[in-house]
């Protein structure tokens, strides 16, 4: 059953929390992976793998660099779950 | 009515005896760093290492594998006269044919042993194993010399910001003979059309054509082969373990290719596996030199006191094709 833009922004939040030490609250929807939360490309990897099993989605690798922001990433999760 | 005759050998192989060989020559972060516009700490963050070490230029990868086999031949308790098979795993014996192996076997004592060449990248020196495994048990060859050796500083482009800057030179080897006791597990290998991950920027064809070409150095799409090592392949290194009739609790050591000390790190996580269990981690000294990579995180192993002969570790080798092998050995 498809989740919430909210249930997925949790979810994620605990994702990159886990991967990055960061708070989950600081995980919001404007925040630029790279540029705010300051995640490297291989982070970036391990947070989306983490996510495709989470949310059992797929994003395929080439997708990743459209998912700047942690709002496109729940965008792509919630449309991918419809 | 003729009936063939076929060999049958010994019920188990064991590793007898290791031998390793590094580069000469410790190149640091700083001395690569330049023409990829990075530093010490982008690069250790995001491989883990500090050195790797490469080799003179007049040392040959034949050079390096010699060193590695000599020592692995002594260990072994064995004359290199004894040894009847060769098998050297490398992809940067810089001679499309003839392979490696049979002038390795001359300098070593075993000028008659058959003996071939195996791409397979940094999957190499347990590809190796698994043949060798199959050579003694069959009773085709009794002891067999695997050898993973690499001068990968003679394929690397210094701006090239995917995978040139990891690598480092070395060999690593190991005499396979009979046992009385099961002393290598099953192997868990595969592969899967990736050649675009992973390869050479150009073919002797491209050079051919347009001489213009440069000459071909490694490339890797870095993402892609992160996210297939680090969580695809701990579920083939699981099953190495569980087809060796084993738990993970029952493994005393984790020797994976050393390709990222986080694909090492994630692997590990993923595979669960106790914190008891001594972890191969000598690419923050070494770098990544392909086939060599396990034999060396192998040794230092021992050297730093972590493990000991008798011990059971599961290792992995994984690499361009993409290509992947696991077993559970116990170490020599």
């Amino acid at each position: 059953m498809a989740m919430s833009d909210k249930e997925v922004l949790e979810g994620l939040a605990e994702i990159v929390a886990e991967e990055t030490g960061l708070d989950a609250t600081e995980v919001a929807g404007p925040k630029s992976f790279t540029d705010d939360l300051d995640i490297d490309s291989l982070s970036m990897m391990t947070i989306v793998t983490l996510a495709e099993e989470k949310f059992n989605v797929r994003i395929p690798d080439e997708d990743v660099k459209d998912l700047v922001t942690v709002a496109d990433a729940v965008a792509y999760i919630t449309k991918a779950q419809s | 009515m003729t009936t063939l005759q076929t060999t049958k050998g010994p019920e188990f192989a064991r590793l007898m005896g290791l031998g390793i060989a590094r580069g000469e020559n410790v190149v640091t972060n700083d001395d690569v760093a330049g023409p990829i516009d990075s530093s010490d700490e982008w690069i250790q963050q995001r491989t883990g290492i500090v050195t790797r070490m490469r080799a003179k230029p007049e040392t040959s990868v034949l050079d390096l594998a010699e060193r590695a086999s000599r020592d692995a031949i002594a260990a072994a308790g064995i004359e290199g006269s004894e040894v009847d098979t060769v098998i050297l795993s490398t992809i940067t014996h810089p001679y499309m044919t003839p392979g490696g192996s049979p002038e390795l076997g001359a300098r070593l004592g075993c000028p008659t042993a058959a003996a071939f060449d195996i791409s397979a990248a940094c999957a190499g020196y347990c590809y190796g194993i698994a043949q060798a495994d199959a050579l003694v048990r069959a009773g085709q060859s009794r002891y067999v010399l695997v050898i993973g050796a690499e001068k990968m500083s003679d394929f690397v482009d210094p701006t090239d910001r995917s995978i040139s800057f990891l690598l480092g030179d070395g060999a690593g080897a190991v005499v396979v003979g009979p046992s009385d006791t099961a002393a290598i597990g099953p192997t868990v290998w595969g592969s899967k059309d990736g050649a675009k991950f992973v390869g050479m920027t150009a073919s002797w064809l491209d050079i051919r054509d347009n001489r213009d070409t440069p000459f071909p150095t490694l490339f890797q799409e870095g993402q892609t082969v992160f996210k297939w090592a680090a969580f695809e392949l701990p579920d083939a290194a699981t099953k190495a373990v569980e087809v060796a009739g084993l738990k993970p609790e029952d493994i005393q050591a984790f020797i994976p290719h050393q390709a990222n000390m986080r694909i090492i790190d994630q692997m590990a996580k993923r595979i669960g596996l106790p914190e008891s269990v001594a972890i191969g981690r000598d690419i923050a000294d070494s770098g990544n030199t392909s086939a060599a990579s396990i034999p060396l995180a192998t040794e230092r192993l021992y050297r730093d006191g972590q493990v000991k002969s008798g011990d059971l570790a599961l290792q992995i080798g994984f690499g361009a094709g993409l290509v992947y092998a696991a077993q559970v050995v116990v170490l020599p």
